[in-house]
C-alpha cells in the first residue's frame, strides 16, 4: 500500500515539472496561436543554464534558488527575443510557417547548446538543504520532490492571479480572443505578445532548471519534453491553464502507474490516452471549440494544370533523371535515389496538407511502416524484393486507414496532434516489440537481389516506382477526387452542402498518402539495407513537413523541389561541417522570412509577374 | 467656423482580395459634428470605417486626423490618438466580464475630449451597471451593443466611428442608442456613424454623406437629404 502511495507522489512530482512546461506552451499558444516547437529547447536551455549557475553558486540555498530563478529569467528573455526577431514577422503567415520557423530555432539551439556545454550528459548538484528524503508510510521519498509537488499549485495560483487580477492579464485574454479588436482599442498586440513569449519561455526555463537535481541534463531533453507537453496541452484543451494542470496530473499518474501495470507498452500509454481523450472530448478536457479552426494555408490561387511546355515538365524531368546514371558516379546516384524517395514522401504529405488542408505531424509513421513492412517480409518470410516492396504500401496503407479513421474526425491542430499520437504509437510498438522488430537494433540485411543491387539499377527501379507514384498523385490532384479534397479544404460546410462526404474523401486521401509514403519507405529500406525505429520518430515527420513547406504548399512541384533542396542541403552541410544543425536551422528561418510561399511558390510568382509585364 | 475638420478622408481606396470596394472616398467630419454615412448593404460603409481605422492592409489614399496623417499608422496607434472605433458586429470579448471589457478599452484622459470612467458610463447605460460582473458572452445583443460603445468610450476618444449602431436591435434599444448618441454629441464628441436606418440617422446627425459603389454621391446637411425625396430614392431606395 505504502509503495503505491509513494509511486503516486512520484507521479505528482513529475506532473509538477510537466505542468510548468506545458503551462508556458499553452499560454503562448492561446495568445499567439503559434505551436511553438522551440518551447522544448527553452526547457533544455533552462536546464543547461541552471546547471551552470548551480555548479557555481548552488552550495547555499540562496545560490541554488537564485540560480534557478536567473536561468528562468534568461530563458524568458530569449523567448522575448525570438518573438521580436522572428515570430512577430510571421503572425500573418500560415500557421505551418510559424511552426517551421520555431523548428529552425530548435535546430539552432541544439548546436549552440552542444557547443556551449558539450555532448556529454551533465549531472547536477542536489539542492542544498533538500538532499535527504523523508519517510512516508515507511518508504523514503526525496524531500526535493515534495517541494516540486507544492510548486505546481503555487504556480497555477500565481498565473491565475496574473491573468484574472491584473490589467496586463485582462489585455492578454482580450487579445487572445480578438487580436484586431484589441488593437482597435489602442492595445499594442506586438508588445503584449513579447511579454507572453517572455512569460511562457521563462516557465519552460524554470521547469528545466528545476530538473537539474533530478536528472541528467542532455541534448535530447528538448524533443522529449516538447512532445509530452504537446500531449498535456492537447489533452487539457489548447489555451486552458487549468486544463493543462489537470492533464499534467493525469499524465503524471499514468506514467507512474503505467510502468507497474503495463511495462510492455509504457511508451504508447500516454499517446493512447490522448487519442482516447480526443475521440471522447474533441477539444480536450477543458478546451472549447475554436471559432476559426487554424488552417494550413491561406487559400491561395487555385491550382491550374500548366499549359504548353509546363504540362510536359514532369515527364520531361523524369526523362532527364533517367539519363543521369550515364554521367553520374555512385555517390551521386545514392544521394539522388534518396532525393527521389523523399520527393515521394513530401508529395504524399502535400496531398494531405496542400490539397486536403490536413496538416499531419506524423507522416513518418507511414514511411516507417512501409520500411518495416518490407523489412519484416524479408526477415521473417525471406520474401523476395518485389513481394517485400508490395507489402510496404500495403502495411502503410492499412495503418493509415486505421489511424485516418480517427484523425479525420478532427480538424486543424487537433488533427495534427492525433496524427502525432498515432505516429508515436507506431514508433513505440516498433521500439518495444523486440521479438518481432528487433527493437532498437532494427532489422539488418535488407538488400536488393543481384539484378537490382547496382547503384544505377536500384536508382532506375526507384525512379520507375516512385516516379510512377508521383505521377499518380499528380493525376489525383487534377481528378475530381482532387477537386473534392480542395473543396473540403476551402469550405467543409459548403462542400457538404453540395453533397460531398468531406470526411470520407479526407479518409481516402489519408490512406492514399499513407500508402505512397509506405512505398517510399520500402524503397528506402532496400536502399539502406536496414531499418530502425528512428525512421518513424518525430524528427522524420518534421523533416517531411520542412520539405513540403520549403517547396511551398501552393504548387504541386513544391514538395519535389523542397525534398531535393532539403536533402542536398542536409547531406552537403553534414559532410562539410559539424555545425549542420545550426546552418540548417538558420536557412529554415531565413527561408520562412524571405519566401513565405516557399521556393516553388516564389519562383511561380516571379514567372507570373514576368508574364504579366 | 473656419476651423480645420477633425477627420479628413481623401481619395480613400480599399480592396478585399481582388475586389475593389472603395473607389475613392472623400469625406470630412468637423469638430463636434455628427455625420451619418448612409448607403445600401455592400455600398462600402463598413469598409470605409475599417480603412480609416487602419484595419485593412490593402488601401490607398489619405486619412488625416487632428492635423496628422494617420494613413500609415497601425490601428493601436490610431486609437491612441483619439479615434474610437465601434464595430458593427460588436465583437465584445465574450470571455471577459463587463468590467474587464471596459478595462481593455481604458486609455489615459486626453485634452479636448470628454473623459470617461466606468461610473460615468454606467450612468449613461444603466443596464450595464446591473451586470458589471457578467461575462460578455452572456448578454443580449442590445446589451452587447451598449457595452461595445462604452468600451470604446473608455479610450476617451475625440472622434467616434460608430458602425451601424442600430442594426438588429429592438426599437426600444434603438431609442436608447439614439439618446446615447445625442448625449455624446452634447459632451462635445465628434461622430461618424454609418446607418441604413434613415429615421435613426435623421434623429441624430447634422450632415449626411451617401455612399454608393465605393464613392460618395451626396454630401450635405441631413435636413436636405430628408427633404429631397428624389435623392433618397436614388441612393437609399426608401
Amino acid at each position: 500500500m505504502s509503495f503505491y502511495f509513494v509511486q503516486f507522489l512520484s507521479g505528482l512530482a513529475a506532473a509538477a515539472t510537466l505542468f510548468l512546461v506545458s503551462s508556458g506552451l499553452t499560454i503562448v499558444f492561446g495568445v499567439t496561436r503559434i505551436v511553438n516547437f522551440a518551447h522544448g529547447s527553452f526547457y533544455m536551455l533552462g536546464a543547461y543554464m541552471g546547471w551552470s549557475l548551480i555548479e557555481r553558486w548552488g552550495t547555499t540555498p540562496l545560490g541554488f534558488w537564485g540560480g534557478v530563478a536567473l536561468a528562468s529569467l534568461a530563458v524568458g528573455l530569449l523567448g522575448a527575443l525570438m518573438e521580436v526577431g522572428l515570430l512577430r514577422r510571421l503572425y500573418r503567415s500560415p500557421e505551418l510557417f510559424q511552426l517551421l520557423a520555431t523548428f529552425g530555432v530548435v535546430l539552432v539551439v541544439q548546436d549552440v547548446a552542444s557547443a556551449a556545454w558539450g555532448a556529454e550528459d551533465l549531472l547536477g548538484r542536489r539542492a542544498p538543504g533538500l538532499k535527504g528524503s523523508v519517510d512516508i508510510l515507511d518508504q523514503p521519498f526525496p524531500l526535493y520532490d515534495l517541494v516540486l509537488i507544492g510548486l505546481g499549485p503555487v504556480v497555477l495560483g500565481l498565473l491565475w492571479l496574473l491573468f484574472n487580477r491584473t490589467r496586463w492579464g485582462t489585455l492578454v485574454r482580450a487579445a487572445t480572443q480578438d487580436r484586431e479588436m484589441a488593437a482597435a482599442l489602442g492595445v499594442d498586440p506586438a508588445r503584449l505578445f513579447t511579454g507572453v513569449l517572455f512569460l511562457g519561455s521563462a516557465l519552460a526555463g524554470l521547469g528545466g532548471a528545476l530538473q537539474v537535481p533530478r536528472e541528467a541534463v542532455t541534448l535530447h531533453m528538448d524533443m522529449a519534453i516538447v512532445v509530452e507537453a504537446f500531449v498535456v496541452v492537447v489533452v487539457g484543451g489548447m489555451g486552458s491553464l487549468t486544463g493543462a494542470f489537470v492533464a499534467s496530473l493525469l499524465i503524471g499518474q499514468l506514467q507512474a502507474f503505467g510502468i507497474l501495470v503495463f511495462p510492455q507498452i509504457t511508451l504508447v500509454l500516454v499517446f493512447l490516452f490522448m487519442a482516447v481523450v480526443l475521440v471522447i472530448r474533441p477539444y480536450g478536457l477543458l478546451g472549447r471549440a475554436e471559432d476559426a479552426p487554424p488552417t494550413a494555408a491561406s487559400p491561395g490561387p487555385p491550382l491550374v494544370l500548366a499549359a504548353g511546355l509546363g504540362r510536359w515538365a514532369p515527364a520531361l524531368l523524369l526523362a532527364v533523371l533517367a539519363l543521369v546514371p550515364l554521367v553520374a558516379g555512385d555517390y551521386a546516384l545514392i544521394v539522388l535515389t534518396e532525393v527521389v524517395i523523399l520527393a515521394l514522401v513530401a508529395a504524399s504529405l502535400h496531398l494531405l496538407i496542400g490539397l486536403g488542408g490536413l496538416v499531419s505531424f506524423g507522416h513518418a509513421a507511414y514511411f516507417g511502416l512501409g520500411a518495416y513492412g518490407a523489412a519484416l517480409m524479408v526477415k521473417h518470410l525471406a520474401a523476395p524484393m518485389p513481394l517485400a516492396l508490395a507489402a510496404a504500401p500495403l502495411l502503410a496503407g492499412v495503418g493509415a486507414l486505421i489511424a485516418g479513421w480517427f484523425c479525420v474526425r478532427r480538424s486543424g491542430l487537433y488533427f495534427a496532434m492525433l496524427t502525432l499520437a498515432f505516429a508515436q504509437i507506431a514508433w513505440s510498438v516498433v521500439f518495444q516489440w523486440y521479438g518481432v522488430t528487433g527493437g532498437d537494433n532494427g532489422i539488418l540485411g535488407v538488400w536488393p537481389p543481384g539484378w537490382a543491387s547496382g547503384k544505377a539499377a536500384y536508382y532506375w527501379l526507384t525512379l520507375a516506382l516512385a516516379g510512377g507514384a508521383l505521377l499518380l498523385l499528380r493525376r489525383a490532384a487534377f481528378a475530381p477526387f482532387g477537386y473534392t479534397l480542395r473543396a473540403g479544404r476551402d469550405s467543409a460546410l459548403r462542400a457538404e452542402a453540395v453533397g460531398i462526404d468531406v470526411r470520407r474523401h479526407q479518409w481516402l486521401a489519408f490512406a492514399l498518402a499513407g500508402s505512397a509514403a509506405g512505398l517510399a519507405g520500402g524503397l528506402y529500406a532496400f536502399a539502406k539495407g536496414s531499418v530502425f525505429p528512428t525512421l518513424m520518430a518525430v524528427p522524420v515527420s518534421v523533416d517531411a513537413l520542412v520539405m513540403v513547406l520549403m517547396g511551398g504548399i501552393q504548387t504541386l512541384s513544391g514538395p519535389v523541389v523542397g525534398a531535393a533542396v532539403f536533402h542536398l542541403l542536409e547531406t552537403q552541410a553534414m559532410s562539410l561541417t559539424d555545425w549542420w544543425r545550426l546552418g540548417l536551422g538558420l536557412i529554415i528561418v531565413v527561408l520562412v522570412l524571405a519566401f513565405p510561399k516557399g521556393i516553388a511558390g516564389f519562383a511561380r510568382d516571379l514567372w507570373l509577374r514576368r508574364a504579366e509585364r | 467656423m473656419t476651423a480645420a475638420p477633425l477627420l479628413t478622408v481623401g481619395n480613400l481606396q480599399a480592396w478585399y482580395g481582388r475586389a475593389h470596394i472603395l473607389m475613392g472616398v472623400d469625406l470630412q467630419v468637423g469638430r463636434g459634428e455628427v455625420v451619418a454615412l448612409m448607403g445600401r448593404n455592400g455600398a462600402g460603409k463598413t469598409t470605409t470605417m475599417k480603412a480609416v481605422m487602419g484595419l485593412l492592409d490593402a488601401r490607398t489614399g489619405s486619412v488625416g486626423f487632428d492635423g496628422r496623417d494617420v494613413s500609415a499608422l497601425p490601428p493601436h496607434r490610431i486609437a491612441r490618438l483619439g479615434l474610437g472605433y465601434v464595430p458593427e458586429d460588436r465583437r465584445v470579448f465574450t470571455d471577459l466580464t463587463v468590467e474587464e471589457n471596459l478595462e481593455v478599452g481604458r486609455q489615459p484622459p486626453r485634452a479636448g475630449a470628454p473623459a470617461w470612467t466606468p461610473e460615468r458610463l454606467y450612468a449613461l447605460f444603466p443596464n450595464l451597471a446591473e451586470m458589471c460582473g457578467r461575462r460578455g458572452g452572456r448578454m443580449s445583443g442590445g446589451e452587447q451593443q451598449m457595452l461595445t460603445l462604452a468600451r470604446t468610450l473608455m479610450g476617451n476618444p475625440s472622434l467616434l466611428l460608430l458602425d451601424e449602431p442600430s442594426e438588429g436591435l429592438a426599437p426600444r434599444i434603438v431609442q436608447q442608442m439614439a439618446d446615447a448618441v445625442r448625449a455624446l454629441k452634447a459632451e462635445g464628441l465628434s461622430i461618424l456613424l454609418s446607418e441604413q436606418n434613415l429615421a435613426f440617422a435623421g434623429a441624430v446627425a447634422d450632415r449626411a454623406c451617401v455612399i454608393e459603389k465605393g464613392r460618395i454621391r451626396f454630401d450635405g446637411p441631413m435636413r436636405t437629404l430628408l427633404d429631397d425625396e428624389e435623392a433618397r430614392r436614388a441612393y437609399l431606395a426608401v
